[in-house]
């Protein structure tokens, strides 16, 4: 199995002394090739897992393996794409793409020839001299996500990539993702909270459960491949939101009480 | 991003203005001739300075002295700001005393150091040094402070270890902040580096100018004031190109 979650738990000491239980005993499993989405209200645990998995953060308790070798601090086996904006804004987007590249002691020749490739493969070729601020957001994604893919990771870990953009460029760049998505074959697990994106671009939505984050239930999305954004008006995708969000109402309506009794 | 000669034109069309400007303000006698020299009169004492006072060494000496001075504080103060960051008790000790200091009349110090280094240039490279530093520190731990924690948790996902991170990324984020702490380095070390020319009459364009000022020649002395100004102006041009050649946009 590429990637293996096993029984992770992660606990933090909340600053009034007591402690709160973030994750307990999460297990997921994601398959060779495949693309599963981790779904779930604010709160539930959702970027410790990130974290935890790409090595940023160690559980407590559980672990995590690729191909079968658990693992400890950072990961060469898994590349992250994190949700704030995260270019390096003094650097091109040829440059930013191949920062990996770079710490792994390759030539310049040889990791400008590899970034072109990734900086063409989302689409932002032409634009390869240009610096982050001279992009839109969804630009500056494409190009975080380019660099991670130079990193070649066995993992594409990603953790609400396209939370700051607007509804419309989110899924225009879902079929993005789906489009490099089939032409690496890419084992990917992305962390999100918008079930649309989920459906759109999963073969199955793990949906996890408010604090502590469990994983609730797995469903199985049965639509055609390849998908393109078309596939949202469809009868089946809609079916596929409606079950999800039977399962995060009520986690979300938890998560909302909660936060409204702290802040009263 | 191509720079055009548009700003560079309107800066000296700006001086050009303001010089013509005070030509005519003195001719009109709104400005005593006693008290500012007009342009003109600086102008024709320039030619004096240059073949007869050796204007030339003078601003050898100042920007050897500051340029030490400077040079000194980066070499410390870079460090020493990065320090104050990374071990964050540090800078919660003595972030405030060092700002202190920074408002504190350092220059008055300067009879103290003439006792220590004698009257030699290593009286004006302290005090340039002693008070270039301190916005060095503040600024570069200002810089690193402020760089985000995202850029480093990338560069730790594609494996890079504590020194990489800091060449890679620290550094690079830090850059901004830590030239304008070099910028403001560079001026307090030269007003300083020129008080104590001036006050100890230890050479240099200080000295030039307390010279030129005791005989009570007023065109040379505006004239050595405006060489200052060039020799300010010439350090601002070269922390912005070495700020280009690392790499700053």
């Amino acid at each position: 199995m590429p990637l293996r979650v096993a029984g992770v738990s992660k606990t933090f000491a909340a600053s009034d002394g007591a402690s709160v239980q973030a994750l307990d005993d999460v297990s997921l499993e994601v398959r060779d090739g495949e693309f599963v989405s981790l779904i779930g209200p604010s709160g539930c645990g959702k970027s410790t897992l990130f974290q935890i998995i790409g090595g940023l953060l160690q559980g407590d308790r559980g672990t995590v393996a690729v191909d079968g070798n658990a693992l400890n601090g950072s990961r060469r086996d898994i590349g992250m794409v994190f949700q704030e904006e995260s270019t390096f804004p003094w650097r091109t987007v040829l440059d930013n793409v191949a920062f990996p590249l770079e710490l792994a002691g390759l030539g310049k020749a040889e990791r400008e020839e590899r970034a072109r490739r990734f900086v063409r493969l989302v689409g932002l070729d032409g634009f390869e001299r240009k610096f982050p601020d001279e992009l839109s957001g969804g630009m500056r994604q494409r190009t975080a996500i380019a660099r991670t893919l130079a990193f070649e990771p066995r993992i594409l870990l990603m953790d609400e990539p396209f939370a700051s953009l607007d509804e419309q460029t989110r899924i225009l760049l879902g079929d993005k993702i789906l489009q490099i998505w089939r032409e690496l074959k890419q084992t990917t697990l992305l962390i999100t909270h918008n079930i649309t994106e989920a459906v759109q671009l999963s073969d199955r939505v793990a949906v996890m459960t408010y604090r502590p984050g469990r994983i609730k239930r797995i469903v199985e999305i049965d639509l055609p491949r390849p998908r393109s954004s078309e596939i949202i008006a469809s009868a089946e995708f809609g079916r596929y939101v409606g079950l999800l969000w039977q399962d995060l109402r009520e986690e979300a309506s938890r998560g909302m009480a909660d936060a409204e009794r702290t802040t009263a | 991003m191509r720079r055009g000669a548009g700003p560079v034109l309107a800066g000296l069309a700006a001086v050009a203005g303001l010089a013509v400007a005070l030509e005519m303000a003195v001719a009109a006698g709104l400005i005593g001739g006693f008290v500012v020299a007009p342009p003109t009169a600086i102008a024709g004492a320039m030619p004096k300075l240059l073949f007869e006072e050796g204007v030339g060494r003078a601003f050898l000496v100042t920007f050897a002295s500051t340029f030490s001075a400077s040079a000194l504080a980066a070499l410390v103060g870079i460090p020493a700001g990065y320090l104050l960051y990374r071990h964050a008790w540090l800078g919660r000790a003595y972030e405030n005393w060092i700002a202190a200091l920074f408002s504190a009349p350092l220059i008055l110090l300067y009879p103290m150091f003439l006792v220590i280094f004698g009257r030699s240039p290593a009286v004006c490279v302290a005090m340039g040094f002693l008070v270039g530093v301190i916005p060095v520190i503040l600024k570069t731990r200002e810089g690193f402070l402020g760089a985000r924690p995202v850029l480093v948790n990338v560069a730790r996902s594609f494996g890079a270890g504590e020194a990489e991170i800091l060449r890679k990324v620290l550094l690079p984020a830090a850059r901004p902040a830590i030239f304008t702490g070099l910028r403001l380095c560079l001026i307090y070390a030269m007003i300083n580096v020129v008080g104590i020319e001036f006050l100890a009459n230890l050479g240099g364009l200080g000295f030039l100018v307390g010279e030129m000022f005791d005989r009570y020649d007023i065109p040379a002395m505006y004239a050595a004031l405006i060489c200052l100004v060039l020799t300010s102006t010439l350090f601002y041009a070269l922390t912005g190109r070495a700020e280009r050649w690392l790499g700053g946009r």
